[in-house]
């Protein structure tokens, strides 16, 4: 038994609002896995739940009139690395997808509510930040989109105002940033299931038409701060470059001027400044090769 | 205030409806209410997969997962896998053969996520069967004699040679 005050079960986004606004204090569950285990440690304890995991309107994955690429926010995990629109645009963001947890985790996850913790160690994040995505929020008003980078506040604090009863129904990829791109994420962790990053690094490339020069690179990290976050200084070394080794090292220590990692039991500052050159250059590396480019 | 909800769902097979305290988690309400004892309590916060069951098709940690969400789903646990006459399963016979059982444990857990897999008809390297059996915890055995059992099954009913 969880030591739950009231469950609500939302029967439609519209239903959600409306309960959000009757009980402000509830917290919204998606798929649990977070919200849950947060209840049995005591953190939650005593809470109201408003649970959305019942609305099927919120799963899938579908190109919109805008050709944007449109996430539904209760799409598990699984569900997005298995996904055919996924593996042709943004490949990526289903294989960053499936190194959180284990299977099962994968299967219960969503990537609303990984996105709605706020935490800095998602694994989606980092991806969805170097992809500039967007989020769509539902709430008495209507609907409200913002880009990603600004749905982040702060640690564990996102964007959602619980006062208009928005809950999060989608995340986008506008076509202007998943065409001809592709790329990588490398997830550096102490075991390859059920931990959580150290860092995680998500760079994308797009090249110009004879391969050799970078058109645009993109670059974004999880755990080198608060909260997820691009490395400027490093995008700005390698757009519009050659493509060379050289470059791929410059872009690697370039992110230093950016990133602000912390001393943690997991790993020290010092330690994820020096993975994050390297995972920046090995990401980039891959990227150039995935967009068909020749090192 | 106690609050109950009716759910109504399929349960290895059969059709069952049951008022459950929407506080239970669905290990909870197969272990109490069903007396599905192969759902075992292990971390109880998804990280060990004990209490691993599928819920259609798909392999879930039923101590994260709401009972009331069981509502219009179709789960299964290991008693599942009973034959008629209460013969047991291949990958059951195959855990035995390998020595892939000690204490006994994880075992349930570890099969139901061996059936979703072997319900894909695909044929995994041994390190793609690995990352899929991730999700589980073994203080026993190694993992080794587990991955045997499920790369045997797995090769046996795709009729691949088993060396």
């Amino acid at each position: 038994m969880y030591d739950m005050k009231a469950l609500y079960e939302a029967t439609s986004v519209e239903n959600a609002v409306e309960l959000r606004l009757e009980h402000p204090e509830a917290q919204i569950i998606a798929g649990g896995s977070d919200v849950l285990v947060q209840m049995r440690e005591g953190k939650r304890a005593g809470k109201e739940l408003i649970s959305i995991y019942g609305l099927d309107e919120l799963r899938g994955i579908t190109i919109d009139e805008n050709e944007n690429i449109r996430i539904g926010s209760l799409t598990s995990f699984s569900h997005i690395t298995r996904d055919p629109i996924i593996q042709k645009y943004i490949n990526v963001l289903g294989e960053a997808v499936d190194m959180v947890g284990g299977p099962q985790i994968r299967n219960i996850g969503t990537i609303g509510g990984n996105t709605c913790n706020g935490v800095t160690s998602a694994d989606s994040a980092s991806t969805l930040h170097a992809w500039e995505a967007i989020v769509e929020l539902t709430g008495k008003n209507g609907v409200r989109r913002l880009p990603i980078k600004d749905f982040y506040i702060r640690a564990g604090q996102v964007d959602i105002r619980v006062e208009d009863g928005e809950i999060q129904t989608a995340i986008l990829i506008p076509k202007a940033s998943y065409e001809n791109t592709f790329g990588h994420y490398i997830k550096y962790a102490m075991r390859n299931a059920m931990d959580i990053a150290t860092l995680g690094c998500s760079v994308n490339v797009r090249l110009s038409e004879d391969k050799k020069t970078i058109e645009r690179a993109r670059i974004a990290y999880g755990v080198a701060g608060p909260v997820p976050m691009r490395a400027p200084h490093a995008e700005a070394v390698a757009n519009g470059q050659p493509i060379s080794m050289e470059l791929i090292d410059r872009f690697g220590l370039a992110v230093l001027e950016d990133i602000n990692p912390r001393d943690s039991w997991r790993a020290s500052k010092a330690f994820r400044q020096h993975i994050a050159v390297e995972m920046a250059k090995r990401c980039l590396f891959e990227s150039i090769r995935l967009a068909g480019g020749e090192l | 205030m106690a609050q109950y909800k009716l759910v109504r769902f399929t349960l290895n097979g059969k059709e069952v409806e049951k008022m459950v305290d929407v506080r239970a988690s669905l290990t909870d309400m197969l272990r109490n209410d069903y007396h599905l004892t192969s759902v075992k309590k292990g971390c109880e916060v998804g990280e060990c997969g004990a209490c691993n069951v599928l819920i259609d098709g798909e392999a879930f940690n039923s101590c994260i997962y709401l009972a009331v969400w069981a509502d219009g789903k179709n789960i299964r646990t290991l008693e599942s896998l009973t034959g008629p006459d209460g013969e047991i399963s291949d990958i059951q016979q195959a855990f035995m053969e390998e020595s892939a059982i000690q204490c006994g444990f994880c075992t349930p857990g570890f099969i139901m996520t061996a059936v979703e897999i072997l319900e894909t008809k695909k044929l995994y390297t041994r390190d793609e069967l690995r990352k899929l059996l991730s999700g589980h915890l073994c203080r026993c055995t190694g993992y080794e004699n587990i991955l045997n059992a499920v790369e045997k099954t797995m090769k046996r009913r795709l009729g691949v040679p088993v060396e």
